[in-house]
C-alpha cells in the first residue's frame, strides 16, 4: 500500500521534471531550426547594402522584394526551376510505377527465382551512388548524353526502396479478398489496379512524397551530368548561381534559396503524415 | 510448354525457397504458369535492366577501372596493376582524408542518434504546441542539401553572417569558418546534423510510440526514476531501432557530398574538409585521374562493408545475450 502511494508520488514527480525539459527543449529547438531560417528569409528581403552591415539588422528597413526580382529576371533561375520540374515528375512517375510492378510482380505472382530477383532488387540499396558514378558518367558521356534530360533521369530511373516498401505493403493485403477478385476472373491488370492499389493507397502516397522530395533534391548526379541552364536542376543551379563571379550577392542568392526550399517544405507541411509514414515503414517494427 | 515446369512449384514449394507469401495464388493448373512467368519477366525487366546496367554493372567496372591509369575522357585504360593501391596507401593526404571521414562520420552519426533519441523522447510526452515542434525539427530533412549548403555559407559568414553577429553580442569573436581547417570540418558538420536531425528523430519517435504501454506502466508503479526507466525499460525496447538507423545513418553520411561540395570543395588550403567520397569525385573529375578515383571509391566501398557486417555481428551478439 505504501510502497504504491510512494510509486505514485515518484511518477508524478518524474513527469513533472520531464515536462519542464520537454519545454525547455522545445524551446531549444525552435530557435536552433527557426533561427537560421529566419536569417535566410530576412536576408532575401534587405537592400543590397543593409546586409552588409556590423551589427546585423535584425528586420528589413525598409524590406524589398528586389532580389526576388533579380533572381528570377537576372538570372536563368526560371530555367532551373522549370528543369527541376521536369526531372522530379518524369523520375518520380518512372520509379513509382516501376515500383509498383516489380512490387506486384515480387508479391502476387509465382516464378521460378522470384527470391533470387527479390535480393538482386534490395541488394541495390547497399551500393553507394558514389562507387558507380565514375563508370555511368563514362557510359553517359559515350552515349553523347551529357547535358540532356535522359542523361540524368535514366541512370537514376532504377528502384530498389520503393519495390522493397511496395512489395512489402502488397504482402500484408488480406489473402482472401485476392482470392475472391481472382475467381470473379479478375485479370493481374484489373486485380491491380481495382483491389490491391485501392487497398494500399496510404502506402502508395507515402511512397510517391518520398520519391517527389528525394528528386527534387538530387544533386550529385545531375551535378556531374550537367552544367548549364538547359538541363540543370535547381540544386545545381543554385550552386551555379553563387558562383557567378568573385564576391557573391547574397540578397538574390538567398532568394533563390528561398524559392527552392519553398516547394518541398509547403509539401511537406500539408502532407507530413504520409511522407513520415513513407519514412519510417520497415524502419520500426521487427 | 518446358518439361521442367511441372516440377517447378516442388523446387518452389522446397525449404530453399523461404516462407511462402500469405498471398500468393493456390497451386494451378499447369497451362497458367507459362502465361504467369511471362508476365512476372513483363513486369520485373525495365527495373532490373536498370539496376544492373547502372548500379551492378558500374560497381564492377569501377573496380576494374581502380587498377588502371585512366583519363576519364580518355578511350582507352591502360592496366597499371595494383600502382594506384600502392600510392594510396602510401600517399600523405591519405591519412587526413580518412581522418576527416572519421571525425564527421562520429560526430554525425554520434550526434544526430543521441540528440534524435532524446528529443524523441521529451517530444513523446503530452507537450502543448508538440506537434509544431515536431514539424520544426523534421523540416530542414526535406530541404535540398545544396540549399542548405548554400543557406548555411551565409550563416557562417565571417564577415556578415549570423554566428559572427550572435558571437559578437556576447562579446566572442567569431573565427574564419573559412581558412581554418578544424573550424570549417566543425561548420560541415554542424549544417550536416542541422539537416538531418529530423531523420533520426522522428525514426525513434515512430518507434517509442509503437512500444508497450504495459513495461512503462510497471517501471511507474516501481518508482524508477527517469533515468532508470529510460536506461531499463525503453532503450532495450529501442534497440533494433536504434541497429536500423546506425547503418542507415552512417552510410549516409559517409556518403554526403552537396554540402561539403556547395560550402568548402574540399578546402580550406588543401584537405580540410576532405572526406573520401569527396576525394572519389576530386581525383575524378578534377585532376582527372579517374582510374585513381576508382580506387578510392573501391576502398571506401570496402571499408563500408566491413563496417555494416561488424555492426551486424555487434546486433547479433547483443540480442543473443
Amino acid at each position: 500500500m505504501t510502497a504504491r502511494a510512494h510509486g505514485a508520488e515518484a511518477a508524478s514527480h518524474r513527469s513533472r521534471g520531464m515536462t519542464v525539459a520537454g519545454y525547455a527543449g522545445m524551446v531549444v529547438v525552435l530557435l536552433v531550426v527557426g533561427v537560421p531560417l529566419f536569417w535566410i528569409v530576412i536576408t532575401s528581403l534587405k537592400e543590397r547594402g543593409d546586409i552588409y552591415v556590423q551589427p546585423a539588422q535584425w528586420l528589413p528597413d525598409p524590406g524589398t522584394t528586389a532580389n526576388y526580382r533579380d533572381v528570377t529576371t537576372r538570372i536563368p533561375f526560371l530555367d532551373y526551376f522549370r528543369n527541376s520540374v521536369i526531372i522530379t515528375l518524369v523520375l518520380s512517375a518512372s520509379k513509382i510505377v516501376l515500383g509498383v510492378i516489380s512490387a506486384y510482380a515480387l508479391s502476387l505472382l509465382r516464378f521460378p527465382g522470384r527470391n533470387v530477383v527479390f535480393l538482386v532488387v534490395i541488394a541495390a540499396l547497399m551500393v553507394p551512388n558514389q562507387i558507380t558514378v565514375i563508370s555511368n558518367y563514362a557510359l553517359v558521356a559515350q552515349l553523347g548524353w551529357r547535358n540532356t534530360f535522359q542523361g540524368i533521369i535514366i541512370p537514376l530511373a532504377g528502384v530498389a526502396f520503393g519495390t522493397f516498401l511496395m512489395r512489402n505493403q502488397f504482402l500484408s493485403l488480406p489473402g482472401e479478398i485476392i482470392e475472391a477478385a481472382r475467381l470473379d476472373g479478375a485479370g493481374p491488370i484489373k486485380l491491380l489496379w481495382r483491389v490491391v492499389l485501392p487497398m494500399s493507397w496510404p502506402t502508395l502516397v507515402a511512397f510517391s512524397l518520398i520519391t517527389v522530395v528525394n528528386e527534387w533534391n538530387e544533386y550529385l548526379w545531375p551535378f556531374l551530368m550537367s552544367d548549364d541552364q538547359r538541363t540543370a536542376p535547381l540544386p545545381v543551379g543554385l550552386t551555379l548561381l553563387q558562383n557567378n563571379d568573385g564576391v557573391t550577392n547574397w540578397g538574390p542568392v538567398m532568394a533563390g534559396t528561398v524559392l527552392a526550399m519553398l516547394p518541398v517544405l509547403v509539401l511537406f507541411l500539408v502532407l507530413q503524415r504520409q511522407m513520415i509514414k513513407g519514412l519510417t515503414a520497415g524502419a520500426v517494427k521487427s | 510448354m518446358p518439361p521442367t515446369s511441372t516440377t517447378q512449384p516442388d523446387v518452389a514449394r522446397g525449404g530453399t525457397a523461404g516462407p511462402p507469401a500469405p498471398v500468393g495464388p493456390p497451386p494451378r493448373r499447369s497451362s497458367g504458369r507459362a502465361w504467369e512467368w511471362s508476365l512476372a519477366a513483363l513486369l520485373l525487366a525495365p527495373n532490373l535492366v536498370l539496376l544492373v546496367v547502372f548500379t551492378y554493372r558500374p560497381l564492377l567496372d569501377n573496380i576494374r577501372l581502380s587498377f588502371t591509369d585512366w583519363n576519364i575522357s580518355a578511350p582507352v585504360a591502360n592496366p597499371v596493376g595494383v600502382a594506384n593501391y600502392v600510392e594510396w596507401f602510401g600517399r600523405e593526404d591519405t591519412r587526413t582524408v580518412l581522418g576527416n571521414t572519421l571525425v564527421f562520420t562520429v560526430a554525425t552519426v554520434g550526434i544526430s542518434m543521441a540528440l534524435g533519441l532524446g528529443l524523441a523522447v521529451l517530444l513523446d510526452q503530452r507537450l502543448r504546441g508538440r506537434n509544431l515542434v515536431r514539424s520544426a525539427v523534421f523540416a530542414p530533412f526535406v530541404i535540398s542539401g545544396a540549399a542548405v549548403g548554400v543557406a548555411f555559407q551565409f550563416v557562417f559568414d565571417p564577415s556578415f553572417g549570423l554566428v559572427r553577429d550572435l558571437l559578437a553580442r556576447i562579446g566572442v569573436e567569431a573565427p574564419d569558418f573559412y581558412q581554418r581547417s578544424g573550424w570549417a570540418l566543425f561548420m560541415v558538420t554542424f549544417t550536416y546534423i542541422w539537416k538531418n536531425l529530423g531523420y533520426t528523430f522522428v525514426i525513434y519517435l515512430a518507434a517509442l510510440q509503437g512500444r508497450r504501454a504495459d513495461l512503462d506502466e510497471a517501471a511507474e508503479i516501481d518508482g524508477a526514476s527517469p533515468w532508470t526507466h529510460f536506461r531499463k525499460v525503453l532503450l532495450p525496447q529501442l534497440r533494433p531501432t536504434t541497429f536500423f538507423l546506425s547503418i542507415t545513418v552512417l552510410l549516409s553520411s559517409v556518403q554526403v557530398f552537396d554540402i561539403i561540395n556547395v560550402m568548402t570543395r574540399g578546402g580550406p588550403v588543401g584537405d580540410g574538409t576532405m572526406t573520401l567520397v569527396y576525394q572519389v569525385y576530386r581525383e575524378t573529375f578534377v585532376n582527372q585521374r579517374a582510374g585513381y578515383g576508382a580506387t578510392v571509391a573501391t576502398v571506401m566501398f570496402l571499408i563500408l562493408l566491413l563496417v555494416t557486417v561488424v555492426q551486424v555481428r555487434i546486433m547479433d551478439r547483443g540480442q543473443r545475450s
